[in-house]
């Protein structure tokens, strides 16, 4: 199988300004701190942010998400919760950086439909709030349900604990959140890894990503929060 | 009744039985993994993907990034313990925790596929406003700090039982419970108790009945909290002090 070890460098050329950028982690967790510091060190710009959350920003952890928000390269982000990122919220009301609230069960849905070739899908979530506003609705079984659309990404970036060459992943606990899904959602889908290994050190059924949905693989750094 | 939260949450706690699949929301939800009966077994779902949470670890690991990355240097990789932590074991709000033994985890779609398909118990969750038919409101006051609306809606479109543990009325002291909310809704006709720390209300037929009240607290002071439809039940239960 082919090797898809490249490096952080490399990695960074496939985020251009004006991408779509998914990025995995729920808060801290399963986030792909090394993949985005690289590319808060970058000039891209105008990003369309696609993840959970835009960061965790209190007690100076900012180096997920929110530091790209604080770089203020995202110009639209389709999120779920913004509570731990106060810069994030600023942004927002101050009106230069646009945020679509996805209820988060819903975005996870739509990214799985996107991977999935899947065109959308009825959901009960959302009904009679805002979330229904403008969308088609339809009565199944006696109860009403609203149509959710797929969602993809031009890039995704994903962060395991232990990947092999050829992309096979594995997530410690609650870190696998996002990566499954983002994965099979995106046209270039470059995952970190905190330990890389050989083709074949991985036993084929303890393998929770499959490697063929994996483009590029990066060596995540150690020292890093 | 000197701290409200714990006596809300101790009321709570009586509700969840043994066996139930739960998620508890943050706020004075937490608090109610603290006051369960001897013998009382929930399983405690985190929506960013556990079954079997035990809690948040004792000690304070998240007080500065210093001292969390010290710690991740020493809880990572390898390291398999869930009673001990890991840097990849947090809740909902990023903190770490540990599990208890039956415990899995799991990614994002199946963790929504349980309470919106109907396998979650229970949640308790908080509120700004919560209107006599169920509909209730907890996520979004325009022209305030926007924080989204997380996995709320998602929650409550699928979960069989809605406890919502709150104060009667806001801080500036106007009722919450409601006629009709006027806040964006998070989920409508959803609610199905509402533990205060002055009285329990069930929500049935449109209306509030009020089946428990705090020891000293009058009916009169009650109706004058609630702007909605309020029945007394004829068999009235005391609070837990």
């Amino acid at each position: 199988m082919k090797n898809k070890v490249i490096t952080i460098d490399k990695a960074m050329t496939f985020v251009k300004d004006g991408s779509s950028l998914m990025m995995t982690g729920f808060g801290q967790s399963g986030s792909p701190r090394h993949l985005i510091r690289a590319l808060s060190k970058t000039d891209v710009k105008n990003l369309h942010t696609i993840s959970d959350d835009l960061g965790v920003a209190e007690h100076g952890f900012d180096q997920t998400i929110s530091a790209l928000v604080n770089n203020k390269q995202i110009s639209k982000a389709e999120c779920c919760f913004i509570g731990q990122n106060p810069e994030a919220s600023r942004q927002y009301i101050e009106g230069t950086l646009d945020i679509d609230f996805i209820p988060m069960g819903t975005f996870a849905e739509r990214i799985r439909a996107g991977g999935a070739g899947i065109g959308g899908f009825y959901t009960k979530t959302g009904i009679g709030t805002v979330v229904e506003e403008g969308k088609e609705t339809k009565v199944i079984n006696g109860e009403k349900y609203l149509l959710e659309l797929p969602l993809r990404a031009d890039v995704a970036f994903l962060h395991a604990y232990k990947a092999d060459k050829a992309g096979n992943a594995i997530f410690k606990y609650t870190a696998r959140n996002y990566n499954t899904i983002m994965a099979t959602a995106a046209d270039t889908v470059i995952l970190e890894a905190e330990k890389i290994v050989e083709i074949g050190d991985i036993e084929p059924d303890e393998v929770q990503l499959p490697g063929v949905f994996v483009d590029y693989v990066v060596e995540a750094e150690e020292d890093i929060l | 009744m000197a701290n409200y939260r714990e006596t809300i949450a101790k009321n709570v706690a009586p509700l969840l039985k043994d066996g139930d699949f739960v998620n508890l929301g943050v706020g004075i939800p937490t608090l109610v993994g603290n006051f369960l009966p001897e013998g009382v077994d929930i399983i405690l779902h985190g929506e960013n993907g556990s079954a079997g949470i035990r809690g948040r670890l004792a000690e304070n690991v998240y007080e500065d990034a210093d001292t969390f990355l010290e710690w991740e240097r020493t809880h990572k990789g390898e390291m398999t313990d869930y009673t001990v932590g890991h840097k990849d074991l947090l809740d909902a709000g990023s903190r770490p925790i540990t599990l208890v033994p039956g415990a899995c985890n799991f990614d994002i779609v199946t963790s929504f596929t349980m309470p919106r398909g109907g396998h979650l118990d229970k949640t308790v969750l908080g509120a700004m406003q919560v209107a006599q038919n169920g509909d209730l409101a907890n996520w979004l006051v325009p022209g305030q700090m926007a924080t989204g609306m997380g996995g709320a809606m998602d929650i409550l479109a699928g979960t069989k039982t809605v406890i919502i543990a709150t104060t009667l009325t806001a801080k500036n002291g106007k009722p919450k419970l409601l006629r009709e909310c006027t806040l964006p809704l998070t989920a409508v006709k959803c609610v199905s108790t509402v533990v205060t720390e002055k009285c329990i209300a069930e929500i049935r037929d449109e209306r509030f009945h009020i089946v428990s009240m705090y020891p000293g607290v009058t009916e009169q002071e009650i109706r004058e909290a609630i702007d909605a439809d309020v029945i007394f039940d004829d068999n009235m239960q005391i609070m837990v002090e």
